[in-house]
């Protein structure tokens, strides 16, 4: 297929993947604001709960360029409705929409209509309607129209090589999701040493559970206490859970084999890599690597495979 | 009802329905007012979900808008569609003709049918295409003509368009619309398909590939998402099941065109583009243009790869041109006109622009150059200042306008605020040129809302229709349509 056409399908799963993470981030953050909270450092902004969207998404600059003060209000303006800030759900939503209306034929109809509606909805929303209705709500809606928009791609969509790009787009973006939520948990949020096994630092650990949608699948699995080692474990190592990064990473792997048609091309070697490792790994190693660093190699790295995705398939320059 | 001002598509002098529409009104009078003020919510609900928009320029840029879609059809009987699919035929083939003489032997203009420089002046004259032979000689692969009926009902060609005529999308997603809101209309009439329009826009472009090659690629070339007509070049792509492609997918390479795929450059041998000349090859016209291919016409002028349309079709269709196209189907053609031109008076001749200018409250004026209904005055319609702020224009650039009677064009039954109302409606039906010509039975009819305005252009507030072409009527209102065709069309060119 044409390249812009790929890359399209490819960035239009990242854009809805996106939004969908950051709608979990907001909902976490919100429910976290509405708990009792002590921060390692008092006085610091950046270790209230709502300047948490802004460590994961590196916009701290920008918001503070916009806003004198960390408010509910002004985090909620800044990353959901503010059309200027690229990743705003208002921004992702629409460029995953225009990315979508692209390639009106190389998706299903069923695919673009969720996506416009998705877009149409949004556009009547604001701050005040959004209070009105609940702030949870909202980011539920966000969530479920993620799903279905995956759900109608899965389910509509032709095993074609536009599939593999737009489900390598979900994956990526899951995994780099997951791998800074997870580093900033650890490192901007760390209670202090008192803290650690006591309330706060339980919800704390539950909330970033929520965040992607794992709570449950801890309670299943270990049936125990919730402790950072077994959060990273799952989060990282678990092949059976859908937001981790060996899982997006097998997936990854995969698809990359799929694309390269039997030749040997640098994107699956290097995914086959980071697949790899993280399909051997062991936490106890990543814990003595450190986890910060241990995913600041990961990010490093996916940055590197993403390069070259770019390179063999979606911005090619062979003229 | 109809106002007897004009002639009405659906009524008769005295009010009375015609033939062809007896079936429909019935099924309309039947009709709940709450029934159909619910379809045509649905319609728009529709229309906004799946997409179907244009953009409307100088309104913030990418601005997105539906065009608005009347539920009463226009109804054309066979019998007129005939003579009119005949009259498109012939002036379509003559026009392909005249392309193909004026980048070769030009002999029209030798025989001093059309002053020479009139042609070779022209700035859509491209000498880049002087003989320079294309497949099959044809040069407008698709034509749209504006079609308008004026006075008792006789039709008038108002307008060629062959270089990027958009439009039909339209045509295709009304039918659509029409048949999922009133799916009994379409079992008890015999009304002709036209969803078939992009099998037949394949066809005619694969039959335009380079000679010797078996198995053509073909593409359609957009400007991109932010043009008007993204949403029609989107459509046509999806429908003829080719790549929908902009300027920077595209290569050239050793005279050879390629698009960037996933798994290297790819040939392609037929471009479908709905870009203009200007913007085609930063090599050869507009160095600024973005959304072209550095290189293209030399692959184009190595025969290569096909452009469909060719390159310098403009020349023909501007409105200069226009007033000798009936002369052009008697040269080419030996033949007749069988469709009307509109009386044009052509500013760049003194007498002609003397009696525009004292005229100017009862006529039409247009740019030779311009489209999409921008850059008119409509005399009647305008205050003293417009019409003196034009005059200035024309006086500082005759040769750039062309004047025309304001036509009574005919009015069809539409749905406004206050209920049904006649308003006025063109017609541009599609010609398609190949080893053979072909016209899907219709057109898009458009349609313009404001009472009393003679404006259609979506771009101006028109909206449009489904059109129905009827392919057999009982024997009773055939002769009634045959006997108004007669009238309706004249067999002599302006």
């Amino acid at each position: 297929m044409l390249s812009r056409s790929a890359n399209d399908l490819f960035w239009m799963s990242r854009h809805v993947e996106r939004a969908e993470n950051i709608a979990r981030m907001l909902d976490v953050t919100y429910r976290m604001s509405l708990l009792p909270y002590r921060v390692v450092e008092i006085g610091e902004k950046w270790a209230e709960p709502w300047a948490l969207p802004l460590v994961i998404t590196g916009l701290a600059t920008d918001f503070y360029s916009r806003n004198e003060t960390l408010t509910a209000e002004n985090m909620i303006q800044f990353m959901v409705f503010d059309a200027g800030n690229p990743s705003s759900i208002h921004a992702l939503l629409q460029s995953a929409r225009e990315n979508a209306r692209g390639q009106r034929g190389a998706i299903t109809s069923e695919m673009w209509e969720s996506i416009n509606s998705t877009w149409i909805e949004f556009r009547e929303l604001d701050y005040q309607r959004l209070v009105a209705t609940g702030i949870s709500e909202f980011f539920d809606w966000v969530k479920t129209r993620s799903h279905l928009f995956r759900g109608v791609t899965v389910g509509t969509m032709g095993r074609d090589e536009g599939y593999h790009f737009t489900r390598l787009g979900t994956h990526l973006e899951r995994a780099d999701n997951t791998a800074r939520i997870l580093d900033v948990k650890y490192h901007t949020l760390l209670p202090t040493v008192d803290d650690v096994g006591g309330a706060v630092d339980y919800y704390q650990w539950g909330s970033l559970l929520r965040s992607v949608g794992a709570f449950e699948s801890y309670r299943k699995i270990y049936r125990d206490a919730i402790t950072p080692y077994r959060v990273a474990e799952l989060l990282i190592l678990r092949l059976d859970m859908p937001r981790s990064l060996h899982f997006c990473m097998a997936e990854v792997f995969n698809i990359l084999s799929e694309l390269a048609h039997g030749e040997r091309l640098e994107p699956e070697r290097l995914a086959g890599e980071i697949h790899s490792q993280l399909h051997y790994g062991r936490i106890k190693n990543v814990f003595e690597t450190g986890l910060h660093e241990y995913l600041m190699a990961f990010l490093d790295r996916v940055d590197a495979l993403n390069g070259e995705i770019n390179k063999q398939f979606l911005v090619p320059d062979y003229a | 009802m109809p106002s007897n001002k004009f002639y009405d598509e659906m009524h008769g002098p005295g009010g009375e329905i015609l033939a062809h529409y007896r079936d429909y009104a019935a099924w309309l009078a039947g009709m709940p007012a709450n029934r159909i003020e619910q379809k045509r919510h649905e319609a728009e609900v529709m229309f906004h979900r799946l997409g179907i928009t244009f953009a409307v320029y100088g309104d913030g840029g990418g601005a997105e808008r539906l065009i608005p879609f009347d539920i009463i059809p226009r109804i054309i009987p066979a019998a007129e569609w005939t003579i009119l699919e005949a009259g498109l035929k012939q002036r379509v083939h003559a026009l392909n003709l005249f392309l193909h003489d004026i980048y070769h032997d030009q002999s029209i203009l030798k025989a001093g049918v059309i002053e020479p420089e009139k042609v070779l002046a022209n700035d859509q004259y491209r000498s880049v295409m002087r003989g320079l032979n294309i497949p099959g000689g044809v040069y407008a692969h698709i034509a749209g003509i504006d079609i308008v009926r004026a006075g008792t009902g006789e039709f008038y060609v108002l307008e060629d368009n062959l270089r990027v005529p958009s439009g039909v999308s339209y045509m295709v997603e009304n039918r659509k619309m029409m048949m999922r809101l009133f799916p009994e209309l379409f079992g008890a009439q015999p009304i002709a398909p036209v969803e078939h329009y992009p099998d037949l826009l394949l066809e005619t472009l694969l039959a335009a590939a380079p000679a010797g090659v078996n198995d053509p690629t073909v593409v359609v070339l957009t400007p991109g998402s932010y043009n008007s007509a993204y949403f029609e070049h989107a459509f046509l792509a999806q429908q003829m099941g080719v790549e929908l492609v902009e300027g920077l997918d595209l290569m050239v390479r050793d005279r050879m065109v390629y698009m960037r795929t996933t798994r290297g450059p790819q040939r392609v041998h037929v471009i479908y583009r709905r870009v203009d000349d200007d913007f085609l090859d930063p090599q050869v016209f507009r160095p600024d243009s973005m959304l072209g291919v550095p290189g293209i016409m030399q692959a184009y002028q190595a025969g290569n790869v096909t452009l469909a349309n060719a390159i310098g079709t403009g020349v023909a269709d501007d409105k200069s041109m226009y007033v000798h196209v009936p002369d052009m189907i008697r040269f080419y053609l030996s033949e007749e006109p069988i469709l009307k031109n509109v009386e044009t008076w052509q500013l760049r001749k003194p007498d002609e622009l003397s009696h525009v200018l004292a005229h100017l409250p009862e006529l039409v004026v247009k740019e030779v150059h311009g489209s999409g209904g921008y850059g008119m005055l409509i005399g009647p319609a305008a205050t003293k200042a417009e019409l003196e702020a034009f005059r200035e224009r024309i006086l500082a650039t005759p040769e750039k306008y062309i004047a025309q009677p304001t036509l009574s064009l005919s009015t069809c039954p539409t749905f406004v605020e206050s209920g049904i109302a006649p308003r006025h409606v063109d017609l541009r039906p599609f010609v398609l040129s190949g080893p053979k010509p072909r016209i899907v039975p219709g057109g898009l009819t458009r349609v313009a809302l404001k009472e009393g305005s003679l404006v259609v252009n979506s771009s101006q507030g028109g909206g449009t229709k489904d059109t129905w072409v009827m392919e057999a009527l009982s024997p009773d209102a055939q002769n009634q349509s045959q006997n108004q065709s007669q009238t309706g069309i004249a067999s002599e060119g302006a």
